[in-house]
């Protein structure tokens, strides 16, 4: 065996740093508090160093792999310890690392009842592990294994640190996602059976289906993105979603929207589309279906919520169906616009739920009716990160959001040779007016929150007040925008130059999607 | 020169960011960022125009890739042409005498600060529109500038109509919008680029069908931003915002900007007869409901909103008769008269703190500089000569009537249309004009409080905005200037004989007329307005009724059926399995007994089984 690299080592390393963070973090007891809050800082920011380092080695142009680690683990089950970066799954892995090491800055700020920060960000390094794991396996059991990892630690992210219906919500999540899980074992074993291998390279190396029959390649494809919708989330598969994010923490809300719902698109893309293109092509249409509902259901639902965090959740549904349309396109416009959507959506409803958990920390309550307007004059900071993210997530031409959107009804009007083409030209439409109705939700959102005088907010209990009996409450503090900035100015930045993510992936897409256009 | 470009574009919105991360009480400094930046921009815009009006090759781009998804690239890019510099001129001195005006209007208003950077960012987006190259930009600025429009019509916070005004305008124009994106990425998509130069250039090679269709998708938008029936409901609610916001967006720039689109991509606008065609009616419709409902307001402020829906009709009609130069000059007439109209209208608010003509009256001794120049501003309004207004409105009612004679390109009905529709709103505008002139100057002064002073800094804009409202109509008169700067040689932007004729008598009877009828009655509405009119047509309850009503019930109900049914399957589904597993655990009764038995009886069938078999 040749010299270890450089590569090689980082791409270990990435997973190795948050195991043996999140070891030490359980093993701390817990008088020392905030040591540990500041050990998952260097280690969630030590993690993040480590991401960014994966870039090295690339050369322009690279449409494959350009560092992979490709070791026998357990041979009799034909798993490998096989990890790769390529330009599809490095831009996943670097917003994964950054909104773990963001949520531990925010741990820095505060840790919801019953305290435990140690455990809690050793279950976030577990949760790390699991999620970069995902993005950088090339084996499909491998892939399975990590994708499973992650249910356990956002379990008890949700049941131990969440809200008064946590334990149910948590139930919910898991044993929902559990049951796509067994869909995509099945689809998993079926492309095993078909094509003797479970090395996700060799079987996309392989182009054409790798020598599956096109109509076990429909049944391998129906299971796994049966399996991975639950995760997306594609309705009708959803309704896991608002129950878990209304419950679940801040950090869990975070990283449950910003990256976990990035597994399952990550998976249909990297297994169904570039291993099974039959099968993609007979059912890209029912997933394009699926997703402009998606869109148009959750963008109704949005405006008749009642609680933010809801609300937020049932956007997320209306973003990942914009994902998905792109992806059933089966072009390279599509994919790209689908990935720089995951990333865009990444970013802001991350962004999101961070104001969301602050004004939950100040007024305790996430119903719009209770906080009753008037934050923009209270707390002129948070209000202004609210709008910003607000206008951000509603697709504003200019920020990161637009991009996914518009470039996914774009590449609806011309799908790849094998669909036809009608139906998708409807649903782009459908779609884009689903975009414009976004506004409608957020902007009613925006209107019960943050406009008004600032006699609308809240009286928070305890302490002398100003003449209003209203104790002062502090605006955005250090910490939290420290949290908060980093999102704010990628949004902007991949708003005016989303060329930075499209460029990194966008040999490896092309690649990809050259089974589909032949 | 395109660097002058890109540093003309850039400046507002750099003041934009570096004004938004300003300290809440840094008035001083907000002001100076805002207008230092905009008046070096209006400088250099200056200079831009002479140089590139100056050269022979009018066209100058630049462009770097900022996006490539498959085989759709887009650019972010200046473009220069004489009708892009010539808009840009007009954009940055309204926004900077807005901008200074501002100042003093919100002398106590502890927003100023973010006011004046979401102004600066306003003006960056329209000045990305007009100076775009690529259409996806050209969208990035469009919808900036609606968001700017949101923020700065809800910045009195404390008023409660604000909010809903904010919502409605941003909502109707988004519903334009939608079409707006998806025939801009439509032309992008057949055509392989969304370069304005490459889609213009290749407007012939492109098939006919999806050019009308992807101009008729632009005209939604085009309705929507520039406040034309049926998505113009949002334009007289937006008033409630601060009075210098009226004058720059609501007036001036981003409601004309829907009409510089349409000027700019004229090529694809030519391809078939039906873009163009419903432009027309659309505009003869607008230009009618406008200035009908303008007849019949009292707020001083909703009159010119309701003016400017129909002369946005004006450009659009301009338009539709195929002679976008004459838009274009009425839109630059248009957006020093309007400008110089909301402003003054603003000092008159400042003032009395009344903006109802009900309450107002015999300003004419007590504010005898906004006297004369709002006189200025509703004569070229009313198109008087010699106004700008006048040679503007001539051009445009000058082309319909070519057209409708068959000598020009449009369709001639089309033309007909717009020359009935123009020359019956020559005299409804008259008319409303004089009764907003006699009602806020003349006559008694209904309230016993003296108006109190207004600043230098206000008046002084009025007076800048005055000269062009008086001498601007000039550019039209020789083909090599106008006509000449928009690529439209040849092109008699002068008034036609017959029209001007027909205009000048309409327009004279209606002054006289409602002059006449004030004269019986002084102090009293010279128009008796009726509930129709004054509510608009009651467009606005149809629109809550046929719309907004119902998406909110069918939003409830897809919540609803979202929770009950597909979550309750959901959670059914575990129910049902916790109602099974005990159901089921009964076998497991722990009784020895039963246990044997059962395994006895299941022998005793599969021997039965095996035998029969």
């Amino acid at each position: 065996m040749t010299g270890v690299s450089v590569g090689q080592v980082l791409l270990v390393a990435v997973l190795v740093v948050p195991t043996l963070g999140a070891a030490a973090l359980a093993l701390l007891p817990e008088r020392l508090d905030r040591a540990a809050r500041l050990l998952g800082v260097i280690v969630s920011g030590l993690t993040l160093l480590i991401s960014i380092g994966l870039l090295s080695g690339r050369s322009a142009g690279e449409d494959r792999d350009w560092v992979y680690v490709n070791a026998g683990w357990v041979p009799a089950v034909d798993l490998r310890f096989h990890l790769g970066v390529d330009g599809i799954s490095l831009p996943l892995v670097v917003l994964t690392a950054l909104l773990t090491f963001l949520c531990a800055v925010y741990s820095l700020h505060s840790v919801p009842a019953p305290g435990r920060a140690g455990t809690m960000l050793a279950l976030v390094g577990v949760l790390e592990v699991g999620m970069i794991g995902t993005f950088l396996a090339r084996d499909l059991l491998l892939f399975f294994l990590f994708f499973e990892i992650v249910l356990i630690p956002m379990y008890f992210l949700i049941a131990v640190w969440g809200g008064p219906g946590a334990r149910h919500a948590a139930t919910k999540f898991v044993l929902y996602t559990l049951l796509g899980s067994v869909l995509l074992l099945v689809g998993i074993l079926t492309i095993y059976a078909g094509a003797g291998t479970l090395d996700m390279v060799e079987l996309a190396e392989r182009g054409g289906g790798a020598g599956i029959a096109p109509s076990t390649q429909t049944f391998a494809f129906a299971m796994v993105f049966g399996g991975l919708a639950v995760k997306s989330p594609l309705w009708p598969l959803h309704t896991w979603l608002p129950d878990a994010h209304t419950e679940a923490p801040t950090i869990g809300s975070v990283l449950l929207a910003g990256v976990l719902l990035k597994m399952g698109t990550y998976g249909i893309i990297r297994v169904g589309l570039s291993i099974l293109p039959a099968g993609a092509q007979r059912l890209a249409p029912t997933m394009a279906v699926l997703a402009v509902t998606g869109i148009i259901v959750g963008v109704l639902c949005c405006y008749a919520q009642t609680d933010l965090k809801r609300l937020i959740a049932y956007s997320s549904v209306g973003h990942m169906g914009f994902v998905l349309l792109g992806v059933s396109t089966l072009t390279a416009a599509g994919v790209q616009a689908a990935l720089l959507g995951n990333i865009a959506h990444g970013v802001i409803t991350g962004l999101l739920f961070f104001c969301v958990g602050g004004l939950k920390d100040r007024f305790h309550t996430s119903v719009l009716a209770d906080l009753g307007g008037g934050i923009g004059a209270r707390l002129p900071r948070l209000g202004g990160v609210l709008t910003f993210a607000a206008i951000a997530s509603l697709g504003l031409p200019g920020l990161a959001g637009f991009w996914g959107e518009a470039f996914a009804v774009a590449a609806a009007y011309r799908p790849a040779g094998g669909l036809a083409r009608t139906p998708y030209v409807m649903l782009a439409v459908v779609a884009a007016v689903g975009a414009a109705l976004a506004a409608a939700y957020f902007l009613r959102m925006l209107r019960m929150v943050v406009a008004g005088p600032a006699s609308g907010t809240p009286r928070t209990s305890g302490g002398s007040g100003d003449s209003g009996g209203r104790p002062s409450v502090a605006d955005v503090t250090l910490l939290e925008g420290l949290s908060w900035a980093p999102l704010a100015v990628l949004a902007l930045v991949l708003g005016v130059f989303p060329a930075l993510v499209l460029e990194c992936s966008r040999p490896a897409v092309d690649l990809l999607v050259r089974v589909h256009s032949g | 020169m395109i660097e002058i470009g890109w540093l003309v574009l850039a400046l507002p919105l750099v003041a934009a960011a570096a004004g938004f991360a300003l300290h809440r009480r840094a008035r001083r400094g907000a002001a100076i960022v805002a207008v230092g930046a905009l008046g070096l921009s209006t400088a250099l815009s200056a200079v831009l125009a002479a140089g590139v009006l100056g050269q022979p090759e009018r066209v100058v781009e630049s462009a770097f890739t900022i996006a490539r998804f498959g085989e759709l690239r887009v650019q972010a890019g200046v473009r220069l042409d004489g009708l892009a510099v010539v808009v840009v001129v007009a954009v940055c001195v309204v926004a900077l005498l807005v901008q200074l005006y501002s100042i003093a209007y919100l002398h106590d208003d502890n927003g100023y600060p973010c006011y004046a950077a979401e102004v600066s960012l306003f003006t960056g987006a329209m000045l990305i529109v007009v100076l775009a190259a690529d259409l996806v930009m050209l969208v990035v600025g469009w919808e900036i500038m609606g968001i700017c429009s949101y923020l700065l019509i809800g910045h009195y916070r404390d008023l409660p109509e604000s909010r809903p005004a904010a919502v409605k305008a941003f909502l109707v124009t988004r519903v334009g919008d939608v079409g707006f994106l998806l025939g801009v990425l439509l032309l992008g998509v057949a055509a392989g680029t969304f370069g304005i130069g490459a889609v213009l250039a290749n407007a012939g090679a492109l098939p006919s069908a999806t050019v009308t269709v992807a101009c008729l998708l632009l005209l939604l938008g085009v309705a929507g931003k520039s406040a034309q029936f049926p998505l113009h409901t949002w334009l007289p609610d937006a008033m409630v915002g601060p009075t210098p916001i009226s004058a720059l967006i609501h007036a001036a720039t981003m409601v004309a900007a829907g009409v510089y689109v349409v000027a700019r991509l004229f090529p694809l606008f030519r391809v078939g007869p039906l873009p163009l065609a419903a432009l027309g009616v659309l505009a003869a419709i607008t230009m009618l409901l406008g200035a009908l409902v303008a007849l019949a307001q009292d707020d001083l402020k909703r009159v010119l909103a309701w003016s400017t829906v129909s002369q946005i009709a004006y450009m659009t009609g301009g338009l539709a008769v195929g002679v976008p130069a004459a838009a274009v000059f009425h839109l630059l007439a248009h957006a020093a008269f309007k400008a110089l109209l909301f402003l003054a209208a603003g000092c008159v608010l400042h003032a009395t703190g009344q903006s109802l003509m009900s309450r107002l009256g015999g300003l004419r001794q007590a504010m005898p500089l906004v006297f004369v120049t709002m006189t200025c501003g509703l004569a070229a309004l009313a198109g008087l000569p010699p106004f700008a207004g006048f040679f503007s409105k001539e051009a445009v009612l000058g082309a319909a009537y070519e057209t409708a004679r068959g000598h020009g390109e449009g369709t001639p009905w089309v033309g007909w249309l717009v020359l009935v529709a123009g020359l019956l709103t020559v005299a409804l505008t008259a008319a409303y004009a004089t009764r907003l002139w006699l009602r806020t100057f003349f006559g008694a002064a209904r309230e016993d409080t003296t108006p109190k002073q207004v600043s230098s800094l206000m008046l002084g804009s009025l007076v800048v905005l005055a000269v062009p409202t008086v001498v601007l109509g000039a550019i039209g008169l020789r083909s090599r200037w106008l006509a000449g700067w928009l690529d439209a040689p040849g092109v008699a932007l002068r008034p036609e004989a017959v029209t001007t004729a027909l205009s000048t008598v309409l327009g004279i009877a209606a002054i006289a007329a409602v002059v006449l009828a004030w004269r019986r009655a002084p102090d009293r509405d010279p128009i008796r307005p009726r509930p129709l009119l004054a509510r608009a047509f009651y467009l606005d309850d149809v629109q809550d009724l046929l719309v907004v009503g119902p998406y909110r019930r069918f939003a409830a109900e897809i919540a609803d059926y979202d929770t009950r049914v597909i979550d309750g399957a959901v959670e059914g589904y575990g129910t049902g399995a916790a109602v099974l597993s005990r159901r089921l655990s009964r076998l497991q009764t722990g009784n020895v007994q039963t246990y044997a038995t059962v395994v006895l009886g299941a022998a005793v069938v599969l021997a039965v089984a095996a035998v029969l078999l």
